[in-house]
């Protein structure tokens, strides 16, 4: 043991500097601008302005009512396929797994469009639209989060409370329910989290009725001009986020996560199971299937009041030259980001792993960007580098820059584990080789950590690509994102501008279904004994 | 050969080695005994240059190695639990040390093949290191650090963990190997037995701290 700790990295010397790059990086991107806002947005008469508009009142209370709907929404209709993927081993359990996790991972601008091409246009722009909308996204938190707690009670349990004469409906009030009701609360708080902040839906989804906190801060910023308004919403809505994730990095201290075992899958034995589990199987995978078949439908057919005909000039608009720009210009995007978000992380995680201890704010100061909002990220930009000497605001490279902070914590989640999990004695083992530091890295753990790599750069890519909340402040005509373009034909009158964002979409679902892939496919796996 | 002089180890305000020294000829095999926590696993690390020592020196084949890395040392070292590169395969990891150091390809194989029929695994060559048995991977293990020849074989603990017919059996084909191609080597353990059985040579760590004169 106190080998373990006399070990010295051989990067030691190396890391020493990593800290530099990242820090520089978070700083300018994320702590100016964010303390920008606190400096001009905290004060008295603004926030006096702010709680005296009934406008910004009703903006308040729609954005919690709408959460807590969406919280309860996304429970009801995630529980039923939680408690069969949960608890049933069957063909196809794995597929729906990945599928349910598909809306999570699209751009909000994209569901919000999907939801605009299943439902019927009297329920576009009303709550009822946007609630669901929001539980479709958010289906996959209660999977995962409270499925991974279910597959932990062992079926005796339940089976030894049946015996002692509880009926079904006993038995998961008394026995399943206290046992899941850590994991609810918490798959609750994230969900509420993101139904909070949720931004992209409701600007494609609510239309000018169904303002939140985020789609206020845009709208008053942006279109009317009342910045100290906006700024003062900015701070009201890191208090409150601060506010959450203090609870939540609370909860989780209290509980120690003590690593179970999860209990084997039962087969589904009667009929009656076998109904069941394929029932709610199939109908949670139309759910999750519905409004993406419904984009690429959208985008093929143009309906009148008679009849419903096909045609391809939704896709041949595409072929216009301000679509394909916008498909250069998030590719170019996605493409940087990918690259600043990957080396910054990487940066980070090799500094924390192998860096001296005093580096461990390095890890705490990178996931920063997940306590601010988007809309705050890009609000800060815009109001920081806007005047000389240091007007970036028209500089391309401001946008890609805010996708990077906003991938850079999930780079690092990805990555830092695993490097941690490299055994020291490789290293040392492969110094007595002969190899020097830097082959020593190239040659043991460069290798041990590509998947991750991999996977990182491929979720930075998709963030990026989907990117909607900083993006519509900084974006510029000329370098708009694929979201924005699709967020702006939707709200323009004209079958054929709606069916080239519908199909605009379709291409945006394709790019991040691949990266989906990648990702998955990259999923670090190999062991490391 | 191999001198080291009054190496003293202080951590945390403890002193682990305490102004030892120890000598081994060419082609010696030197077994370091006592109980855990005596600092005789420390002293093979201060060897290949994996810590450093607060005071003392490590002479190896006449040159001072005194700020000197561990991968200028030409040292091998034999690690308790092997530490095989879990993303090389059985002969990457056996040739690991001859890329390192831009060996021809034809030599490599020619190297790596020699070693692999000195262990008896020609079979396992492109076996993923994950699916060996214990005894196979200790004589991958050594076989990695014997190819390129080191001016001195350090082996900490090697035999520790495995079933008793196979302990006997392995060191016995590693004193025989070792013996065939004269390596120089400084052997940790716990277990005098397998010290006397291995080596020319046993040593107590906790005597190594007296005048040298005791020690001859």
């Amino acid at each position: 043991m106190i080998m373990n700790q006399l070990a010295q990295s051989p990067y030691r010397r190396s890391a020493r500097w990593l800290w530099i790059a990242p820090t520089v990086f978070l700083v300018l991107i994320l702590v100016i601008p964010t303390a920008a806002i606190v400096l001009r947005g905290v004060t008295l008469e603004g926030f006096k302005a702010v709680l005296n508009n009934s406008a910004i009142r009703q903006a308040l209370w729609f954005t919690t009512w709408q959460a807590l709907a969406s919280t309860a929404l996304t429970l009801i209709v995630a529980l039923p396929a939680t408690f069969v993927l949960s608890r049933f081993a069957f063909t196809g359990n794995r597929a729906l797994q990945s599928l349910i996790t598909v809306p999570f991972l699209l751009p909000t601008v994209v569901v919000g469009a999907a939801f605009l091409a299943v439902l019927p246009s009297r329920m576009h722009y009303t709550a009822i639209a946007l609630i669901i909308a929001h539980a479709y996204f958010n289906l996959t938190v209660v999977v995962r989060i409270v499925g991974a707690r279910w597959e932990q009670l062992h079926p005796g349990i339940e089976q030894a409370a049946s015996t002692l004469g509880a009926s079904p409906i006993t038995v998961f009030r008394t026995v399943t329910l206290p046992h899941l009701r850590g994991a609810l609360a918490t798959a609750s708080g994230v969900i509420a989290l993101f139904a909070f902040t949720s931004y992209g839906i409701v600007r494609t989804l609510g239309g000018p009725a169904r303002a939140t906190i985020e789609t206020e801060i845009y709208t008053r910023s942006v279109l009317i001009g009342d910045m100290s308004g906006a700024l003062a919403l900015s701070v009201l809505q890191m208090i409150v986020l601060t506010a959450l994730l203090w609870w939540w990095a609370k909860r989780h201290r209290d509980k120690s996560e003590s690593a179970q075992i999860s209990v084997a899958q039962r087969s589904p034995s009667t009929r009656g199971q076998v109904a069941l589990v394929y029932g709610i199987a199939l109908a949670t995978a139309a759910v999750v299937f519905a409004p993406l078949s419904a984009l690429l439908w959208r985008s093929l057919t143009q309906s009148t009041t008679v009849n419903t005909r096909f045609t391809l000039a939704g896709w041949r608009a595409v072929a216009s030259s301000t679509t394909l720009s916008a498909i250069s210009t998030s590719t170019l995007f996605a493409f940087c980001a990918m690259v600043i978000a990957t080396v910054l992380g990487l940066m980070v995680a090799l500094g924390v792993a192998y860096g001296s201890t005093k580096f461990v704010w390095l890890e705490r100061i990178s996931v920063l960007p997940l306590t601010v909002s988007a809309v705050t990220i890009g609000l800060g930009i815009l109001i920081t580098y806007d005047t000389a000497p240091y007007d970036f605001r028209s500089a391309w490279i401001i946008t890609p820059l805010a996708h990077s902070l906003i991938a850079l914590p999930l780079v690092v989640r990805i990555v830092l584990p695993v490097v941690r999990q490299i055994p020291r004695g490789l290293q040392s083992v492969a110094s007595t080789l002969g190899a020097t530091p830097l082959q020593t890295w190239l040659t043991i753990d460069r290798p041990l950590i590509s998947r991750a790599i991999g996977a990182s750069a491929a979720l930075a890519f998709a963030v990026s690509i989907g990117e909607f909340g900083a993006t519509s402040f900084l974006t510029r005509r000329g370098s708009e994102t694929l979201p924005v373009t699709i967020s702006r034909l939707l709200t323009r009158p004209g079958d054929t501008l709606r069916m080239q964002a519908y199909a605009l979409c379709v291409i945006i679902v394709v790019i991040s279904m691949i990266a989906i892939f990648l990702i998955d496919m990259f999923r670090p796996n190999r062991k490391v004994k | 050969m191999l001198a080291l002089t009054d190496i003293t180890i202080h951590y945390e305000g403890r002193t682990i080695l305490d102004n030892a020294s120890l000598s081994v000829a060419p082609g010696e095999i030197v077994s370091l005994v006592g109980p855990s926590g005596s600092g005789k696993t420390t002293l093979l690390r201060v060897i290949a240059g994996l810590e450093q020592p607060s005071q003392g020196t490590v002479i190896i084949d006449n040159k001072l190695m005194t700020g000197i890395p561990t991968h200028k040392r030409d040292v091998g070292l034999v690690f308790q639990d092997n530490q095989l590169f879990p993303h090389l395969c059985v002969f990457d990891n056996i040739a690991y040390s001859l890329r390192i150091k831009r060996v021809s390809k034809a030599l490599q194989i020619e190297k790596v093949n020699e070693m692999l029929s000195l262990i008896g695994m020609e079979d396992l060559a492109r076996r993923d290191v994950g699916q060996l048995s214990g005894g196979e991977a200790k004589r991958i293990a050594v076989a990695r650090a014997l190819v390129a020849d080191p001016f001195i074989l350090l082996l900490d603990e090697p035999l520790t963990g495995l079933d008793a017919e196979l302990h006997d059996r392995l060191l016995d084909d590693m004193g025989a190997l070792l013996r065939a191609r004269g390596t120089t080597v400084v052997h940790v353990t716990h277990d005098h037995n397998e010290a006397t059985r291995l080596s020319d040579r046993v040593v107590d760590v906790r005597t190594l701290g007296q005048p040298r004169s005791q020690l001859q």
